[in-house]
């Protein structure tokens, strides 16, 4: 009934992180895994005296990002101070993008929909402060590490449709290498802002932002608790008070970060220490041109290409490693939807169970396809399949080298064939009986027993047909 | 020549002499380091200085004398370095509590070129704290006397670097210049001073006060000295993103050039106040001039009255920024409490003396939100008017010949009371350093009361090389 009453509007500012080996402003080494401030120098720790330098490599990066995403790159951008007092910043000023950012009005589509990007920016991030007991701790490892900002429109209109948002954005920067995105560690944070409004209006009602979420699920539950408080909140005819609140994973409840100091004074100004940032055309084309094709296009070329499932090819297409082995498996075996079955059960299990990444998947593309066209040309049976992937998976040999070994190659030796049928039926006389009294559902448990015998040497079909043909002629 | 001379010698004498063995570094830095303990006391121009570690590097340059390598002019030459330049291992108070006991764990890049160049830092000098002053009174670590008349200032911030070399305490010294640092002092003192163009020398290493103002430069006895400090430090820095790739060429000083100048005089300078024995030498070293120039004549900068507050905005707001990381938390003083507001608080209040909370909360106002388009944003627009109006003006002439200060030296105690007062000794610097432009103060030839008068002149982009040849003209009238 709520929902009937009030639009749901969302925006959001996404911090990633670009994936440089150095940081934004000095040459130390990005890296989190290494002890507490072992990757700092003066620069990073800002110590009297020292000025910032530009990581080009960063703002390559930033302007990649900022093109898959749609949008206008500035010629000239440039840098500000943004001040506020916290342990964790060294210099009292963290050094961001502020009036002229380094791109605008971009956009990201989701289900046919443009979630309009108002500016993507470059910035540096902060250090990491560890409470122990009495005393705090400063980790600097983390600080000065290069971030870009992506800030939307309130365009998003549902929890669900937030979700998508995020799930498509990381996809395009994981596809285009410009972020590893992973929200545990850290690379990819969202901060949504949620206000609420009467439908049809066009005034935006008082938003407040959630912090502190850390996986998409959280940003769910977040969203949808909050949507929740303000429905309830302004059904009572009461006011939302603007604030910050800090999602809780545990209590499933989000709690006001500050209540007295709100609005904070930034005191924004230009860095004097760095020049503005000028980017050439041809840098621009040059970076337009190590783009590859994104999620969305990827997307419909499948589709086009092979009529493939729209499921299956989001599936396919989630990672782009996992997208470009697909591409590579369909160049030796050309039977695409067989291919894409395989990927999704097959591999993608092997995947989940050992929990890696398909850069780090056993089999090369080119044996996989071996096996799915000695499938395809029915050379195997698929049970054989199975069989052979497992045996692929821990070792060095081809599938047909295994198939030959373990005499899983498809037999036409029907003498054979109905010896086996001959003796199954035999060891069961009572489900014959069954079958020449009528009742023919038992059959497929006669054909499980003598598959379960051949093991996969057969193929099932021929089996299927041999032993009601055997059943039939022996009941005339 | 007694050994005692030394200090009257410029660097290119100094050098031939050590070349040819007449003395040793050893024996320089035993001159230099008497002359030090003779007046430390009462004009106070060190915090630190480094005796063992500048007799070593003088005994190690001076087996390279004995063996007849060819070393760079500055080899072996003692070189005191304002305290605000940071030099590997050794303090950096920045003159302030709350960087007392800081030692920098790098070097600046002029201090890294200045050693490469073989020359010897003797130790760190006293300026105003965090270089925010004009008279060198604010300094944590005391006052700096003027070794002309120990009773008056020697100018400030780079008060420490102009008297030590002054009374003979260095051969050279570097100093920082953001409205006037380097000029006014080396006025006070009789010595030369020179602000570079921004963007020349490398700031890297050089405890920021106004970032976009700040310049290292020179200070020194004569003119040819000063250009071959100059000429060591300058130059790109990739530490510096706001240094110029431009190159720096031979800045060694000629006075015939001179005659091939027009120097123009700014009629908004002189309607402003000047004394009357700043005024008078100032005309008389013009006249004296006449005959060797190409031509003097009056140029017109408008914005002249704006230049005071223009920079004054600049500076506190690029100041409150600056200093927003003397917090306790990392290095320095921390005064403890329990909670980290109030540690932050009280590490400011006891570290930071009057004249830098001042020029720190007119910074934050300037910079707060709703203030920002009216005081910083204003003062940006003003800046580029300031810096046409130069343009402008070297269309006319090539370069620009004005009092350094319009004041002589003034009291201990007299203007410390008084921060607009204070302001007003830097009338005549703040403009070029707000166009960014390079300019020297030396000597007149007149002296006035035991005082000299100091002449700046401002000269074009990078041009460096021409304002270097008309100081050494106006010090050639001296003799
Ligand atoms: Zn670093």
């Amino acid at each position: 009934m709520t929902e009937d009453r009030y639009e749901v509007v969302i925006g959001m500012e996404i911090h990633a992180q670009l994936k440089t080996k150095s940081k934004m402003f000095c040459a130390c080494a990005v890296q989190f895994k290494d002890k507490p401030n072992s990757n700092v120098c003066p620069i990073c720790l800002g110590l009297p005296g020292t000025l910032p330098t530009v990581n080009f490599e960063a703002v390559r990066l930033a302007t990649r990002a900022a093109l898959a995403l749609n949008c206008q790159i500035n010629p000239k951008s440039s840098f500000a101070r943004k001040h506020y007092f916290y342990p964790d910043l060294p210099k009292g000023y963290q050094i961001t993008q502020y009036k002229e950012p380094l791109a605008v009005n971009g956009f990201v589509e989701i289900d046919g929909k443009k979630i309009r990007i108002k500016r993507l920016h470059l910035e540096e991030d902060s250090g990491k402060l560890i409470h122990s007991g009495k005393e705090s701790l400063v980790d600097f490892n983390r600080c000065g590490v290069p971030l870009i900002e992506i800030v939307t429109e309130p365009d998003i209109n549902s929890s669900e449709e937030a979700v998508r948002y995020l799930e498509e954005l990381k996809r395009i920067l994981t596809y285009i290498d410009v972020s590893d995105c992973d929200m545990e560690k850290g690379h990819f944070r969202c901060e949504p802002n949620i206000s609420l409004r009467k439908a049809g209006e066009e005034k935006l009602g008082t938003r407040t932002e959630l912090k502190n979420l850390n996986s998409l699920r959280n940003v769910r539950e977040g969203l949808e608790f909050e949507i929740a408080r303000q429905t309830t909140i302004l059904t009572r005819g009461e006011k939302i008070i603007q604030e910050t609140l800090l999602w809780d994973e545990k209590t499933k409840t989000a709690q006001p970060m500050r209540s007295k100091e709100e609005s904070e004074d930034y005191r924004y100004f230009p860095e004097p220490d760095l020049p503005p940032l000028v980017l050439s055309q041809t840098f621009i084309d040059e970076v337009r041109k190590e783009i590859p094709l994104l999620p969305q296009a990827r997307r419909q070329l499948l589709i086009s290409k092979y009529q493939l499932d729209k499921n299956l090819v989001e599936i396919i297409t989630e990672d782009k490693k996992f997208a470009d082995y697909f591409d590579d498996v369909v160049k030796y075996c050309s039977k695409a939807q067989l291919v894409a079955n395989w990927l999704v059960t097959e591999v993608r299990g092997i995947l989940n169970t050992r929990n890696i990444a398909i850069t780090e998947f056993p089999i090369s593309s080119d044996v996989l396809a071996e096996l799915l066209v000695m499938l395809d040309k029915q050379e195997i049976t698929s049970k054989a399949a199975k069989i052979i992937f497992e045996e692929m998976l821990n070792s060095k040999k081809r599938p047909r080298e295994i198939a030959e070994e373990k005499g899983l190659l498809i037999s036409f030796d029907e003498e054979r064939l109905m010896t086996i049928i001959k003796e199954t039926l035999k060891e069961n006389p009572d489900v014959v009986e069954k079958y020449r009294k009528g009742k023919t559902t038992v059959l497929g448990f006669l054909i499980g027993e003598v598959l379960r015998k051949v093991q996969g040497r057969f193929l099932p079909q021929r089996v299927g047909e041999l032993v009601k043909k055997f059943l039939d002629e022996d009941l005339r | 020549m007694p050994l005692s001379d030394i200090p009257n010698l410029t660097i290119f004498e100094i050098h031939n002499k050590l070349k040819n063995l007449d003395f040793t570094p050893t024996d320089l830095l035993n001159v230099i380091f008497s002359r030090i303990n003779d007046h430390e006391p009462t004009i106070n121009g060190f915090i630190s200085i480094f005796k063992e570690k500048a007799y070593q590097e003088a005994e190690i340059i001076g087996e390279k004398f004995k063996t007849g390598a060819e070393l760079s002019l500055l080899a072996g030459i003692p070189i005191a370095v304002k305290d605000n330049i940071c030099v590997k291992d050794e303090l950096t108070t920045c003159g302030s509590k709350i960087l007392h006991n800081f030692r920098s764990p790098y070097d600046a890049t002029a201090i890294k070129q200045l050693k490469k160049a073989g020359a010897i830092v003797i130790g760190k000098t006293n300026l105003d704290e965090f270089a925010m002053g004009s008279s060198n009174e604010t300094s944590y670590f005391g006052p700096v006397k003027n070794p002309l008349n120990p009773n008056y200032v020697p100018g400030g911030s780079s008060g420490g670097s102009a008297a030590v070399v002054a009374y003979g305490g260095s051969i050279g010294a570097l100093g920082s210049d953001t409205g006037g640092s380097i000029r006014q002092p080396a006025s006070f003192c009789g010595v030369v001073g020179l602000k570079p163009t921004y963007g020349r020398v490398s700031r890297y290493g050089l405890v920021a006060f106004a970032s976009s103002l700040d310049c290292i430069g020179p200070i020194a006895k004569n003119v040819c000295d000063v250009a071959l400090i100059l000429s060591i430090i300058a130059g790109y820095d990739l530490h510096d993103a706001t240094t110029v790739d431009f190159p720096v060429g031979s800045l060694i000083p000629d006075k015939n050039k001179v005659k091939d100048y027009t120097l123009g005089i700014p009629k908004e300078y002189l309607e402003e106040e000047i004394d009357d024995e700043v005024r008078k030498v100032f005309n008389d070293t013009i006249k004296e001039l006449k005959d060797y120039v190409r031509e003097i004549k009056i140029v017109s900068l408008p914005h002249t009255p704006y230049h005071l507050p223009c920079y004054y905005l600049i500076c506190t707001a690029e100041a409150s920024s600056n200093l927003a990381r003397y917090d306790g938390v990392r290095y320095g003083l921390r005064e403890k409490s329990e909670y980290l507001i109030q540690m932050y608080e009280a590490t400011r209040d006891v570290g930071f003396g009057k004249e830098v909370k001042r020029r720190i909360l007119l910074g934050t106002y300037a910079l707060s939100k709703g203030y920002y388009d009216e005081y910083y944003g204003t003062a940006q627009k003003v800046r580029s008017l300031i810096k046409k109006d130069f343009d402008d003006a070297f269309r006319e002439c090539d370069l620009i010949i004005t009092p350094t200060s319009p004041t002589l030296p003034f009291k201990l105690n007299e203007r410390i009371t008084n921060p607009l007062a204070m302001y007003r000794s830097d009338v005549f610097t703040t403009g070029p350093s707000l166009a960014g432009l390079p300019a020297i103060s030396v000597a007149a030839p007149q002296k006035v009361g035991g005082f000299s008068v100091g002449i700046q002149i401002i000269g074009r982009p990078f041009g460096e090389k021409e304002i270097l040849d008309c100081a050494l003209a106006i010090e050639e009238l001296n003799k």
